[in-house]
Parts: structure tokens; C-alpha cells; sequence
């Protein structure tokens, strides 16, 4: 039964003398491949070069703060029972009466951790969050050699103190700074 | 038999019941159960005098009863209003009451404060549910909100005033199942506030009660405040032989440890009958036994698979039994992760169900030391 008709019968015919030392052939593939040298890279030298992100790409999370560098986090668990790879863990605690210039709210994550071998980079969590604490930012997880390197706790997740270190944060914000 | 009892006919959104007289409408249609129920805020069927507070079981009566079938001309508190004979009720069928309800929700959400995300009753919060069902996305009110200073009533109970609805249910657990209450309401109106005589602190063995009593967040418990929230927690149910109650709580726990123990809740959101009596459960029993050893522990409690304490939780598990021991002929693997050499959360040094308040900073740096 024939479904298309583009089947081509096998030629079986022995092959000539000149074809059996196939210098033809390796010309031809020769010739592909030198022809390449000659056409524009489509590789580029990473990491000294880097592509640039889609405006809605999603890459590691950032726990963010608030304009006087509080902490925005409250540990409300929204982004962890948001999560479908189920990444994301939390403790909260209350926060002490001088630790007001550190959190915004009463309740804060005392830890959080992103576990980022279990993360599927979705974006649930920052559309679950309801204090705009976490976002996905345009950078992704740097490769390691353990996987405790990819437990991400809350001092690798954090925003710099756009206070205290404004230039860190403008850079940490990159594109999404306009976004909010 | 009933026989020489005559049973009323009422008939809720085209669905009949035969109800004994003197049932209130709300509790003929939880009866039928479902959607029909009207939600109630300020009404517990354990609770005396309860109800006709909240307004939002509002239902409308279609026709009054069968030998006077005129509809009443407002829409009536179902909790309140008993039914007659022949009555036709409308409550979802009926566009006046939810439009109503809506209306309700907008007030007592009026000066309701938007912490869920700080509040610990957020997931079995039943202004939730109803703010949920329906409420508004936005708000209308401009105004500066109601606010009140967190108070502790008593070593164990959080008073979140802010977020108080003013159901009242609360005062009556302190009148019906304390000998002496200590709190009540203060002033009227606006400025109406829960609060203790003074701050007088209540050392009730059953004020604990009105944890559970609580429709929102108000009256939370001090020993599980911030320590979970409500649907990571595992609910177990578990007794104990306790002198004072009836000893069958549900326990909230992660792992082993108990964060938090309540009464049992009945599909109404109130505390589950025992032998014809609520099973309000001991301050000794609330407060003081957080260790699973100190309970006979049942099973998984019943959780509806629309509430999002459900989520995790799986009846029925079966936790394939561990290999690496008998693969490994006793060696200990090499390469074992063990998440708590590189986590912090769960940190199994720190046992959060035994300390009495909230965790803080110090808490964790202890361990850190």
C-alpha cells in the first residue's frame, strides 16, 4: 500500500569504481561544512555576551522591600499553596517592636526558601502574592555542582535596601522598574 | 410518635420540608442543607439567644403561611423568624436577597481591615467564604476605617478588635459556659468594642470557647499565633480522657508537632454535638497539651474538598515504606541529602508547638548559636 507518492525505489545497482572510493561525496560534505566559515555565527561567546530577555520572562524570584527598604514579605503562605512543584517553604514570626524599620507588617517570614531544583520558573506566586513581595526577575538560577546550592534562602532571594544601597536595587529592579 | 404533634409544611426555594413549629427558618433550611442554607455570622445554634445581629442569613417570605398566605412586606433575618405552616421562603432564588446580602457583606466589610495575609483565620474564615461569595471587588468607603489596638484578653486569647464584626457570639459562650463573665461589649454603635472589664483577664476553663466561636479573626489563639497557616496544618481528630470536658478535639499539626487543638466543627462551621451535648473542649486541652503524645489520635479529619485546608492532604496515602536500609544492607548511603543540613524551616530543634506565643527574631537566633 502506498500512502504518498514520494517513496523512491532503492537503486541496488552495484557501485562504479569511482564511486567506491566515495572521494565525491566527502568533497560535497567538505564543501557544506567550509561553506559555514563564511556565514554570520548564530552562537554568541556566553557569558561575556548575553541575549537579551523577553519582557515577560521569568526567571529567579526576588523577595522584594518597600520604598523605606522593609521587608515586604508577611509569610502569608499565598505563594506556597500557590505553587505547583510545591518549592516554596516559609516560617513567620512576629515582628518585635524594634524591628519596625525592618518589616512592614507585624507578621514577617523569619525563613524562606525557594527550592529552586523543584521550581518550574510558572509565576504563580508572584500572581498569588497579595503584597507584591515576590517577583520573578529577568535572571536565571546560576548552575552549581551540589544540589544544596539550590536551596535559595531568604538573604539570596532579597532585594538590596534601596536605602542603603540604591544602586543595587535600581540594578536588582532591571527591567521591571517601570512595571509597577 | 409525633403523630398527635402536628409537623409544619415550609417550603424553601421550591424545595419542602416538614419541620417541628418553633424551627426557625434558618434551621429548616439546614435541614436541606446545601445552597439553600442561608449563611449566618452572628447566629450558633449552641449558643442561647444568638442570631438577628449580623443580617446576613436575610431571606425573603413569599407567602407568610397557609391560612394567611400574604408575603411579608421586608426581607426577614432567618435566624430569627420561626416558620407557620405552609410558609414559602425564598432565599437564592431570589434576586432581592442576594442583592441584600451583597449589601451586608459591604458593611460588615466596612471596617473590616484587609490582613488576611497577617490574620491567622484566614482559610477557615467564614467572612471570607462570604466576602468570597459576595462581595465586591473594590470599595466604596472612603473614610478613615475603625481601628482599635491589639489586645490580650487573658495569657491565651488575641483580641484583633479591628476585625471584630460585632456577632456577639463570643459574650455568650462567656455567659453560658463561664460562671463568671469577665468581658462583654462596651459602648454603642461605632464605637461598640469587645472587651474584658478592664482588663481582666479570663481564667475560665472553657473561655477558650470563643476561639472557636468566632467567625473572623478577632479572638485568635495566643499559642498558635503566626506559627502555620490554617492549610499547611494536618487536621487529626484525637481524644483524651479529661475530667473537665469531653476530651474530642481536632489537633492542627505539621509533622508531629501540634500547633494548634480546637472542637471538632460540624458542616455549619460549629462545634460537633456529643450525646446531645456541644462538645466545647477545656482551656486545659486547648492550651496546655501540644504534644501528640498526650492524645489518642483517630485519623484524618473529614475536609470538604473545596476548602483549601484540603490542599496536601491526602486521604488514603500510602507512604511507600523506606528501601535505602535494605538495598544498602544496613550501610548508611553517601550521598544522602538530608534537607535539614541546608534548610532552616522545619528546623527540628526548634519545636515551635511548645513555645507559648508567636515565634520572633529570637526565637530562631538561639538556634543559631
Amino acid at each position: 500500500m502506498q500512502l504518498t507518492n514520494r517513496a523512491k525505489q532503492v537503486d541496488r545497482k552495484p557501485m562504479t569504481w569511482l564511486e567506491s572510493i566515495y572521494l565525491w561525496n566527502i568533497l560535497k560534505g567538505m564543501g557544506i561544512t567550509f561553506s559555514h566559515l563564511f556565514k554570520k555565527r548564530p552562537t554568541i561567546s556566553y557569558p561575556e555576551q548575553k541575549r537579551s530577555f523577553s519582557k515577560v520572562f521569568r526567571g529567579l524570584h526576588v523577595l522584594n522591600r518597600d520604598e523605606e527598604g522593609r521587608e515586604r514579605c508577611t509569610a502569608c503562605g499565598l505563594c506556597a499553596v500557590a505553587c505547583p512543584a510545591e518549592a516554596i517553604t516559609m516560617e513567620a514570626a512576629e515582628r518585635l517592636p524594634s524591628e519596625e524599620n525592618l518589616y512592614r507588617e507585624e507578621k514577617y517570614a523569619a525563613k524562606y526558601e525557594i527550592n529552586m531544583l523543584r521550581c518550574i520558573f510558572c509565576g504563580l506566586c508572584e500572581e498569588a502574592c497579595p503584597k507584591d513581595a515576590i517577583y520573578l526577575s529577568q535572571t536565571f538560577a546560576p548552575s552549581n555542582y551540589s544540589r544544596k546550592g539550590f536551596i535559595y534562602k531568604k538573604e539570596d532571594l532579597l532585594i538590596p535596601n534601596p536605602v542603603t544601597e540604591p544602586e543595587a536595587y535600581q540594578k536588582a529592579l532591571g527591567d521591571k522598574a517601570g512595571k509597577n | 410518635m409525633a403523630e398527635e404533634k402536628k409537623l409544619f409544611k415550609v417550603t424553601i426555594d421550591n424545595i419542602t420540608i416538614e419541620v417541628e413549629p418553633g424551627t426557625t427558618v434558618l434551621n429548616a433550611a439546614r435541614k436541606i442543607g446545601g445552597d439553600v442554607t442561608p449563611p449566618a455570622m452572628c447566629y450558633y445554634s449552641k449558643l442561647q439567644g444568638s442570631g438577628g445581629k449580623c443580617r446576613t442569613c436575610l431571606v425573603e417570605v413569599a407567602a407568610g403561611s397557609a391560612a394567611d398566605p400574604r408575603p411579608m412586606p421586608k426581607l426577614v433575618a432567618s435566624c430569627r423568624t420561626n416558620v407557620m405552616d405552609g410558609m414559602v421562603v425564598k432565599n437564592i432564588t431570589s434576586d432581592k436577597v442576594t442583592d441584600a446580602r451583597n449589601g451586608v457583606v459591604e458593611f460588615l466589610l466596612i471596617n473590616h481591615p484587609l490582613d488576611c495575609p497577617i490574620c491567622d483565620q484566614a482559610g477557615e474564615c467564614h467572612l471570607q467564604d462570604l466576602g468570597y461569595e459576595h462581595g465586591k471587588e473594590g470599595t466604596r468607603y472612603e473614610f478613615k476605617r475603625r481601628t482599635f489596638e491589639k489586645e490580650d484578653i487573658g495569657p491565651y486569647i488575641q483580641l484583633h478588635m479591628t476585625r471584630c464584626i460585632l456577632c456577639y457570639r463570643c459574650t455568650y459562650v462567656a455567659d453560658q459556659l463561664t460562671d463568671k463573665r469577665v468581658h462583654g461589649i462596651l459602648d454603642r454603635g461605632d464605637h461598640a468594642e469587645i472587651s474584658t472589664y478592664i482588663s481582666k483577664a479570663i481564667d475560665n476553663d472553657f473561655s477558650g470557647n470563643m476561639i472557636d466561636v468566632c467567625p473572623v479573626g478577632a479572638l485568635t489563639d495566643k499559642t498558635f499565633r503566626f506559627k502555620n497557616r490554617v492549610w499547611f496544618t494536618k487536621p487529626v481528630d484525637a481524644h483524651r480522657n479529661c475530667d473537665k470536658c469531653c476530651g474530642k478535639v481536632t489537633l492542627w499539626q505539621r509533622g508531629d508537632e501540634v500547633l494548634r487543638v480546637t472542637a471538632r466543627k460540624d458542616e455549619w462551621g460549629e462545634v460537633q454535638n456529643y450525646d446531645g451535648k456541644p462538645g466545647w473542649i477545656c482551656n486545659d486541652c486547648r492550651f496546655h497539651k501540644k504534644k501528640s503524645s498526650d492524645w489518642v489520635i483517630e485519623g484524618l479529619t473529614n475536609i470538604n474538598r473545596h476548602s483549601v485546608i484540603g490542599q496536601g492532604k491526602y486521604p488514603g496515602l500510602v507512604i511507600p515504606k523506606e528501601t535505602i536500609a535494605e538495598v544498602m544492607h544496613g550501610r548508611d548511603p553517601k550521598l544522602l541529602m538530608d534537607i535539614h543540613d541546608i534548610s532552616d524551616v522545619n528546623d527540628p530543634s526548634v519545636d515551635l508547638s511548645l513555645i507559648e506565643g508567636p515565634a520572633t527574631s529570637k526565637t530562631f537566633e538561639k538556634n543559631e548559636q
